[in-house]
């Protein structure tokens, strides 16, 4: 690591890739792409004399899972990506330095690359008490997060804690866990969410800015649109048994044995953007839905707080009871129409007893 | 069709002559054609909508066979969508109504918070539905505590389940529709679509608690207030019996 000035081409023939080897792939790339003739010599001469993107990747209120995902990635492998196509400077977890060597390297980059460097970060950082809850370094991490967004180029919040507030940021959030955006707002962040994100959806964002340089389309939720503009359910391969009507009703039952739709039993395909269904998890070999259980709604904001993951109704609790959307409705309604016979009742009572005199008078 | 000199004559005396008699029989020409027409094709499309919407809230028992030979839950969903086109071109047309026809159009689109004569109304109303009043007043349209009724829990429920519907009807035709670009932004306030599902379904009740409600009062009122009601909303004439 460190070395940040380094080009791509330089790393690649570092390697033992031929010049010739590194034409053809410029070639490739500007044809897949659907550039004119011309972009394979601007592509070449970019990635020859452009430095590579400098990475600072940050740990605050989290698990390591977005990590633990990244590392598994297989198209792009995670070492091509760590290795030659960003310079991944500083990351606690896989680096090689520690304490306050590691430490320096931060500075060094932050004063180095001011403005051009990438911070990325897993996890959020917790704002009661001063931040005391997250301790980096020695010191809060959300003064370490707020230094860094300082002079970085953009910021990418990996997962869904940097990118909703997960499962810390879960009513009651007793240490305020709070969300990248919301702390720091004078930046481009780029949210990608998922407990954790894709693999895959997590290094192909990486290459994509290394490539061009420039960040991905967002879309309204600040999530790139090339992984999050479609809901599992638009591409869920049960979805013929959702548009038949054919769902299952119990874990054990023969519908669930058939591979019917999940949305009876609580999926959340329906109301989740995510790739999960397009790109699937471990090198394409399934997803959730695929090994038979709904979607959780992991990419989703407060998937913590909206009841039993098995519902399909939302919980809602601002009733003081626990109950769904159905219950409280039939409820109002039922109180409603119980009023509205009481009050039929009366009416007819009423009229029935008035004296007949005033009736005749009337008539 | 003829339009003579004479004919067209003809035409707005026969008008003046149907109103004469309407004053003759103590009969008030309320709601026009429009407003009718509408009406009943809007209590067909909420009808419509309010079962589909249960059904894809609460979903069906599985259906038997192949996928191939069945789309009972896709049918169900096209009914609801369909009838939300429905009413919402119905509502934009009520909307326009409410600029072109008579006075009386407008009066579920607004309620006079700021004159103080409507709120003595309104509480003369709620002491004759408490039976404190021993005697109802007349209005020629709806009362000033029907006209609360009809705003909030109608005119606005219905245009945030519209809202609300094509927002989340955006999420099926994608992040380049017209549903989205237009209703996209319901997602800002909500970000997980899963709390617009619920609030939609909220919205549902809301719709038949109001039903209940407006189809009581009209039949009790068409009874007690000695004045027609059931039957204005068909024929367009409100009728006061003495």
């Amino acid at each position: 690591m460190g070395g940040g000035a380094e080009t791509f081409y330089g790393v690649i023939r570092r390697q033992g890739i031929t010049r010739r080897s590194f034409h053809k792939f410029c070639s490739l790339t500007a044809t897949s792409l659907g550039l004119g003739p011309l972009a394979a010599s601007q592509i070449a001469n970019a990635l020859e004399t452009k430095p590579r993107v400098p990475v600072i990747w940050m740990h605050g209120l989290e698990c390591t899972c977005c990590s633990e995902s990244f590392i598994r990635s297989a198209h792009p492998l995670v070492k091509d990506v760590v290795l030659s196509m960003i310079s991944l400077d500083y990351d606690a977890l896989i680096m090689a330095a520690a304490g306050h060597q590691a430490e320096a390297i931060i500075e060094e980059i932050r004063a180095k690359y001011k403005g051009e460097y990438v911070l990325a970060v897993e996890g959020n950082a917790p704002l009661n008490e001063g931040g005391m809850f997250c301790i980096d370094g020695g010191k809060p991490f959300v003064e370490k997060l707020r230094a860094m967004a300082e002079d970085s180029m953009a910021i990418i919040a990996w997962g869904t804690c940097a990118a909703w507030g997960c499962v810390q940021a879960a009513k009651p959030n007793p240490t305020w866990a709070t969300p990248i955006d919301k702390v720091i707002t004078n930046k481009p962040i780029i949210k990608v969410p998922g407990c954790p994100p894709i693999a895959e959806v997590m290094t192909a964002l990486v290459t994509f800015i290394t490539t061009f340089g420039k960040l991905p389309e967002l879309d309204r939720q600040g999530r790139p649109k090339m992984f999050y503009s479609q809901r599992i359910h638009d591409k869920c391969y049960r979805r013929p048994h959702f548009d038949a009507g054919q769902f299952v009703e119990g874990w054990d039952d023969e519908s669930a044995r058939k591979g019917y739709c999940l949305y009876k039993m609580g999926c959340k395909g329906p109301t989740t953007y995510n790739a999960c269904s397009a790109v699937r998890w471990n090198g394409g070999v399934s997803f959730p839905i695929q090994s038979g259980h709904g979607c959780f709604g992991c990419s989703e904001d407060g998937f913590w707080d909206k009841g039993s993951f098995y519902d399909r109704l939302t919980t809602i609790r601002q009733f003081g009871i626990e109950a769904n959307a159905d219950q409280i409705g039939m409820a109002a309604a039922g109180a409603v129409g119980l009023a509205v016979a009481a009050h039929a009742a009366v009416t007819a009572a009423k009229r029935l007893t008035r004296n007949p005199g005033s009736v005749a008078q009337e008539k | 069709m003829d339009k003579s000199p004479q004919a067209l004559t003809a035409a707005v005396a026969a008008v003046a002559v149907r109103s004469g008699r309407r004053a003759e029989r103590g009969v008030v020409y309320v709601y026009e054609a429009p407003v009718r027409l509408w009406h009943w094709i809007n209590a067909a499309a909420i009808l419509v909508l309010g079962l589909s919407g249960y059904f894809i809230g609460s979903a069906i028992p599985t259906m038997p066979g192949e996928a191939s030979d069945n789309f009972l839950f896709g049918y169900i969903r096209f009914a609801h969508f369909f009838a939300g086109y429905v009413l919402t071109l119905g509502f934009l047309l009520r909307i326009y109504w409410a600029f072109m026809g008579n006075p009386h159009a407008k009066q579920i689109f607004y309620v006079p918070l700021w004159r103080k004569s409507y709120w003595r109304e309104v509480w003369h109303e709620i002491r004759w539905y408490a039976f404190v009043a021993a005697e109802p007043k007349k209005y020629v349209a709806h009362n000033p505590l029907a006209q609360l009724a009809m705003f909030f829990m109608f005119t606005l429920a219905i245009a945030f389940m519209i809202i609300t519907g094509f927002a989340l009807y955006a999420q099926g035709t994608g992040n380049d529709s017209w549903q989205y670009k237009l209703f996209g932004w319901v997602f800002s306030i909500w970000p997980n679509s899963q709390d617009v599902h619920t609030w939609h379904h909220l919205g549902l009740w809301m719709i038949v608690t109001f039903a209940l409600i407006h189809i009581y009062t009209a039949v009790r009122e068409d009874i007690v207030s000695r004045q027609s009601i059931v039957s204005s909303i068909i024929s367009g004439e409100r009728e006061f019996r003495d």
